[in-house]
C-alpha cells in the first residue's frame, strides 16, 4: 500500500513528487508515456510569467506568483537553465492603454513586483524590433523564461534519488475509492494508496469525476507553434506578449533559454485529447499575429513546428487540493497556462496538504540538490578539456547542430530516471534539437541507445509505445 | 599533437580528399585533412549505386569505389589527416587562422593555420523548415538518412514509402528501398518540375513504375506513434495546396528530399560573406571567400549533382590555397577588392560560382558554374562584357536540377580597357 500515488509525470506531478520526497512518505508515479515530461509540459511557450494576468484571489494569480518568485532558487538547486528576460505585452492601439493600465493594477493587486508602461521612444530602445505601430507596452521585469524539459527532468530524477518511485508505460484504467484510501488499475496491475494525486493533465477530469460528485470538465486547447534557429535567437531579448484585442488572444514572439526564437501559440478548443497535430491554418495564424508584433519576424529560419495542449478547465481557474467529496483525493487539475510558472508552487501546496493529512515527518537525508548534464555547447576550452580528460566520450560529437557529445548522451541514458528513446535523448541533451533536426545524429544517437541498452536498434522508438525507428533487417 | 600547419581543409569527403591532393601535389607539404566521421570518403560511403565518375574517369563507379581512388591518392601522398574529429570554429588571428578541433583522443585543440579551406559538405532540408503540417510520429526521415540506415546500419526504416521531393537522393532511394522489398507508393514533387537527374527519374522511378507527381505536396501526416497515412494534395501557381485534390496514402514511412543546405555555421562564424541564392560562401576566381587565405569548393560552396565536379572544382581549390601559401610573405594590400568585377546573372540564371573574378589573377580561363530558375528549351546562354556580347552559347535545354558550366576567356574579359560588371544571362533563340 503506498501512502500517495501520483497521476501523471508531467511538470505538475513532477513537482508534487519532488515536494513529497521531503517526507516519510512511500510515494509512486504513475506515468502511461514511457518518459517524464511527454504531454502538454513538452510543447508550450517555456515561459515563466510574471502573474499579472490571472484575476487577484484565483488560484493561478497566487501560485504564478509564488513559482515564479520561487523558480530562481529552484534552478540553482537543480541546475536547470532559467533566464529572468523581461516580459512585454503591447498595446497598438491609444484607446486599448487603459487595458494596459488594468492589466498592471491587476498584476500589483497579484504581488506582480516592478511593474512599468513604457511610451514613445524607448519602446524601440528596449526592442527595436518591435513594430511601428506599439503605441504602449507593459514591462515586467520579473518575467522569465526556462526550459521546460529540464525544470520536469529534474524535478522526477530528484524526487527518484529521494525515494519516490516511476512506472512508466503504466496507464490507468479505473479508480475506485476502498477501506481508507484508493485503489487504481492500470495496464501492469492493481495499486492501493492512501491518497492520489491527479495530475492527469487534459485526463484530469476523467479521474476526478469517477470519484467526486464535484465534476470537472477539461477541453483541451491547442496551440501551435513555430520555433526558429538560433541565428533568430535574438530577434528580440525580452518574452513579447500581445494585449488581447476583439481580433484573439495574440501570440508571443519569446527567445528560448538555449537561444532559439518561439513563436505562438494559437488557441483552439478542440476535442480530441491526443490532437497534437499542427495545422496549415494554425501555423499561417501563429506567422500573420506574429508579424503584427514584428513585421520582420524571421520565420523562414523556421526549424520546426509544434501543437500542445492546455488543459483548460471550464471554471478557467486551477483545481487545486482534495475533493470535497473524496477524502485523499487531491486535484492538480486545469492545470494550463501559467502552469509551468506555478509547478513549484503547485508542488509546494499539495504536498504540505498531503503530509497534514498523513501526518508525514520530514525526511533528515532528504538531497535538495541536482547537477545536469554537463553541457559541452557551452563550457569553457578548460571545463572541456577536463570533462575529456576524465571520459573521451564527451570529445566526440555526436549531434553536430547543437554540439552534444557521446558523454553527455550517455550520462542521459545512465542518471536516474534515463532516457529510454531518441526524444528522451533530445529533452535531456538537445541531441537531434538543432537546425538539421537529428538528420545527421539519429543513427548515432540510436547506436549508443542500442549498447547502452543492451538492446537491438529494432526495439528502439522514437518516444516510446509504438513509435519504433525501424521496421526490420535490411 | 603538432599545432601550427600552412594548410588546414575541414571535411574529408570528395571536396577535402581532392583538395588535399591537389595542394600537396602543389607543393603543400605541412597540411591535415580534419573528418568528422570515422573514414574518409563523406557521404559517398553511404551511395552504394553507381554512376560515379563517368567525366573523370570514364567508368561507372559506386560511391565507395570513387572516393577509394581519392584515398589512395592521398595515402599515396601520405597527406596527414584526422578522423573522428570535430572542428568546432575557425577564427582569424592577422592573417592567420585559428582552428579550434575537438576528439576523444586530442581533447580540445587550437590549431593556427595560414590557409583554410572548406570542405564540410551540406545536409539536408528537414521536415521542420517545410513546416509540413501533421503530427510527429516516427517514421519521417530525410532521405539521406535512410539511405544511411539502409546502406551502412543494415535496416530498414520502413516498408510502404510515399517520398516528398524528387532531389537525386530521394529517387535514388526510391529504387534502393524498392529493391529491399518495401513498397514506394508514390513520389511528390512540389515545383513543377523535378529537381534530380533526368537519368536517376528514369532509371529510378519509371523503371520501377513508382509514379512521379509534379505539382504535389503533402498536406497531412497522420500517425500518433508511427506514420500511418500521408495526404498529399496538388498546389496552384503559387505552390498553396488546391482544395480537393487531397490524395490518402496509407504508409508507414514519409521520406523527405526537398533541397541540400551547404553547411556553413563555420564559415558565417569566422565572418565569410554568405551568397542568398547559393547559402554557400561568395568567393573569387580563386575559389577565395571573403576572408583572406579561406578557400571552399564542393557542396559546402554551392550543391553539386556530380561529383566529378566537386573533384575538379575542389583540385582548384587546392592549387589556389597553394599559390597562397607560396606567396605568404608578398604585400598583398595590391590584392585589394576593388578589382574584383562581379559576375551579375539574370533572366532564369539563379546564381554562378565565382561570383567575382579578378582578371589579373585569373588563369587563361575559367569554368563558371551556374543553376537556373526553371526549365528552358532551347536558349543561348550569354555573357556580356559591358555591352558586348562575349559569349553566346545554345543549350537544348537546362534545368534546375542539372547544373550547368560556362568557360570564361582571360583574353575576352581583359581586352581593351577596364571591366565593371560580367553579365549572365538567358535568351530566347
Amino acid at each position: 500500500m503506498y501512502d500517495v500515488v501520483i497521476i501523471g509525470a508531467g511538470v505538475t506531478g513532477s513537482a508534487v513528487a519532488r515536494e513529497l520526497s521531503r517526507y516519510q512518505l512511500k510515494t509512486l508515479v504513475l506515468e502511461r508515456e514511457e518518459d517524464v515530461c511527454c504531454g502538454t509540459s513538452k510543447a508550450n511557450s517555456a515561459i515563466v510569467h510574471a502573474g499579472f494576468d490571472a484575476a487577484p484571489g484565483s488560484m493561478k494569480a497566487v501560485m504564478n506568483v509564488r513559482g515564479s518568485k520561487k523558480m530562481k532558487a529552484l534552478s540553482e538547486e537543480l541546475d536547470f537553465p532559467y533566464k529572468q528576460n523581461g516580459s512585454l505585452v503591447l498595446c497598438f492601439q491609444e484607446s486599448d492603454i487603459p487595458k494596459l493600465e488594468e492589466l498592471r493594477e491587476r498584476g500589483e493587486k497579484n504581488g506582480v513586483e516592478g511593474l512599468e508602461i513604457v511610451t514613445g521612444k524607448r519602446i524601440w530602445e528596449m526592442e527595436p524590433n518591435l513594430s511601428p505601430d506599439v503605441k504602449a507596452m507593459l514591462y515586467a521585469p520579473t518575467g522569465g523564461i526556462v526550459c521546460p524539459f529540464k525544470l520536469t527532468i529534474a524535478m522526477a530524477e530528484n524526487a527518484n534519488v529521494n525515494g519516490v518511485e516511476f512506472s512508466f508505460d503504466t496507464c490507468v484504467e479505473d479508480i475506485r475509492a476502498m477501506e481508507g484510501g484508493y485503489r487504481i488499475t492500470t495496464g501492469k496491475g492493481v495499486v492501493e494508496t492512501k491518497c492520489v494525486v491527479n495530475a492527469a493533465g487534459v485526463y484530469a477530469d476523467v479521474w476526478n469525476n469517477k470519484v467526486s460528485e464535484r465534476k470537472l470538465s477539461i477541453t483541451p486547447r491547442k496551440g501551435e507553434y513555430c520555433l526558429l534557429d538560433k541565428k533568430a535567437g535574438d530577434f528580440v531579448y525580452h518574452t513579447v506578449f500581445q494585449l488581447p484585442t476583439k481580433m484573439g488572444k495574440g501570440v508571443l514572439i519569446t527567445p528560448t533559454v538555449h537561444g532559439n526564437l518561439l513563436v505562438g501559440p494559437t488557441a483552439e478548443d478542440i476535442e480530441d485529447k491526443e490532437g497534437v497535430n499542427t495545422t496549415a491554418q494554425g501555423l499561417e495564424k501563429v506567422a500573420s499575429q506574429a508579424r503584427l508584433s514584428a513585421g520582420e519576424v524571421p520565420l523562414r529560419m523556421v526549424i520546426t513546428s509544434f501543437a500542445g495542449l492546455r488543459a483548460t478547465e471550464k471554471g478557467e481557474d486551477f483545481i487545486l487540493g482534495e475533493a470535497p467529496d473524496a477524502p485523499g483525493f487531491f486535484n492538480a487539475a486545469g492545470i494550463e497556462s501559467p502552469g509551468l510558472s506555478s509547478a513549484p508552487a503547485i508542488g509546494e501546496y499539495l504536498a504540505e496538504l498531503i503530509a497534514e493529512k498523513l501526518q508525514a515527518k520530514k525526511k533528515e537525508n532528504f538531497i535538495s540538490k541536482r547537477e545536469d548534464i554537463p553541457c559541452v555547447a557551452e563550457a569553457s576550452p578548460e571545463e572541456i578539456q577536463a570533462l575529456i580528460a576524465k571520459d573521451p566520450a564527451y570529445g566526440n560529437v555526436i549531434c553536430r547542430c547543437e554540439t552534444v557529445t557521446e558523454g553527455e548522451i550517455v550520462n542521459a541514458i545512465r542518471r536516474p530516471l534515463g532516457a529510454r528513446s531518441l526524444d528522451g535523448v533530445k529533452r535531456r541533451t538537445r541531441a537531434g534539437m538543432g537546425r538539421c533536426q537529428a538528420g545527421f545524429c539519429s543513427p548515432r544517437t540510436m547506436e549508443i541507445l542500442a549498447r547502452e541498452w543492451k538492446t537491438s536498434p529494432l526495439t528502439l522508438t522514437k518516444a516510446g509505445g509504438d513509435s519504433r525507428l525501424l521496421t526490420g533487417e535490411k | 599533437m603538432k599545432n601550427t600547419f600552412d594548410l588546414i581543409i575541414v571535411g574529408g569527403g570528395p571536396a577535402g580528399l581532392a583538395a588535399g591532393i591537389q595542394a600537396k601535389k602543389a607543393g603543400v607539404e605541412d597540411l591535415l585533412i580534419l573528418e568528422r566521421d570515422h573514414e574518409l570518403g563523406g557521404i559517398l560511403n553511404q551511395c552504394i549505386h553507381n554512376g560515379f565518375g563517368l567525366h573523370t574517369f570514364k567508368e561507372e563507379l559506386t560511391g565507395p569505389e570513387y572516393a577509394q581512388r581519392y584515398i589512395d591518392q592521398a595515402m599515396e601522398l601520405e597527406i596527414p589527416y584526422k578522423l573522428n574529429t570535430m572542428v568546432l570554429d575557425i577564427a582569424r588571428e592577422g592573417n592567420e587562422k585559428i582552428v579550434t578541433i575537438m576528439n576523444r583522443e586530442d581533447g580540445l585543440v587550437f590549431l593556427r593555420t595560414k590557409a583554410v579551406i572548406l570542405a564540410m559538405g551540406c545536409r539536408e532540408r528537414p521536415r521542420g523548415a517545410l513546416n509540413i503540417p501533421g503530427y510527429r510520429p516516427a517514421g519521417i526521415y530525410t532521405a539521406g538518412t535512410a539511405q544511411r540506415l539502409v546502406n551502412m546500419e543494415g535496416y530498414m526504416p520502413g516498408r510502404e514509402v510515399v517520398i516528398l521531393g524528387s532531389g537525386d537522393i530521394g529517387l535514388i532511394m526510391a529504387r534502393r528501398m524498392t529493391l529491399e522489398g518495401a513498397k514506394v507508393k508514390v513520389v511528390a514533387e512540389l515545383m513543377p518540375y523535378s529537381g534530380g537527374l533526368q537519368r536517376n527519374i528514369v532509371q529510378c522511378l519509371e523503371d520501377f513504375h513508382i509514379p512521379l507527381k509534379l505539382s504535389h505536396t503533402v498536406v497531412d501526416i497522420r500517425g500518433k506513434e508511427r506514420v500511418t497515412g500521408i495526404t498529399i494534395a496538388q498546389v496552384d501557381e503559387n505552390r498553396k495546396p488546391i482544395p480537393g485534390t487531397e490524395e490518402f496514402y496509407s504508409c508507414d514511412t514519409l521520406l523527405l528530399s526537398c533541397g541540400l543546405i551547404p553547411e556553413n555555421e563555420l564559415s558565417g562564424k569566422l565572418g565569410a560573406r554568405l551568397s542568398p541564392v547559393t547559402s554557400g560562401p561568395v568567393v573569387n576566381e580563386s575559389l577565395e571567400t571573403s576572408v583572406e587565405g579561406v578557400f571552399a569548393c564542393g557542396n559546402v560552396l554551392h550543391v553539386h549533382d556530380l561529383v566529378d565536379y566537386v573533384s575538379e572544382e575542389a583540385g582548384r581549390a587546392g592549387s589556389h590555397a597553394a599559390e597562397y601559401i607560396r606567396d605568404w610573405d608578398k604585400d598583398r594590400s595590391r590584392d585589394n577588392k576593388e578589382n574584383a568585377v562581379r559576375i551579375q546573372t539574370e533572366g532564369g540564371i539563379r546564381y554562378s560560382v565565382p561570383q567575382m573574378i579578378r582578371p589579373e589573377h585569373m588563369e587563361d580561363t575559367v569554368t563558371v558554374r551556374f543553376r537556373v530558375g526553371r526549365v528552358f528549351q532551347d536558349v543561348y546562354v550569354s555573357v556580356y562584357r559591358g555591352e558586348e556580347r562575349i559569349l553566346h552559347k545554345k543549350r537544348r535545354k537546362m534545368a534546375p536540377g542539372e547544373m550547368e558550366q560556362l568557360v570564361l576567356k582571360k583574353s575576352d574579359l581583359t581586352a581593351a580597357g577596364g571591366l565593371d560588371k560580367i553579365v549572365m544571362k538567358v535568351e530566347e533563340a
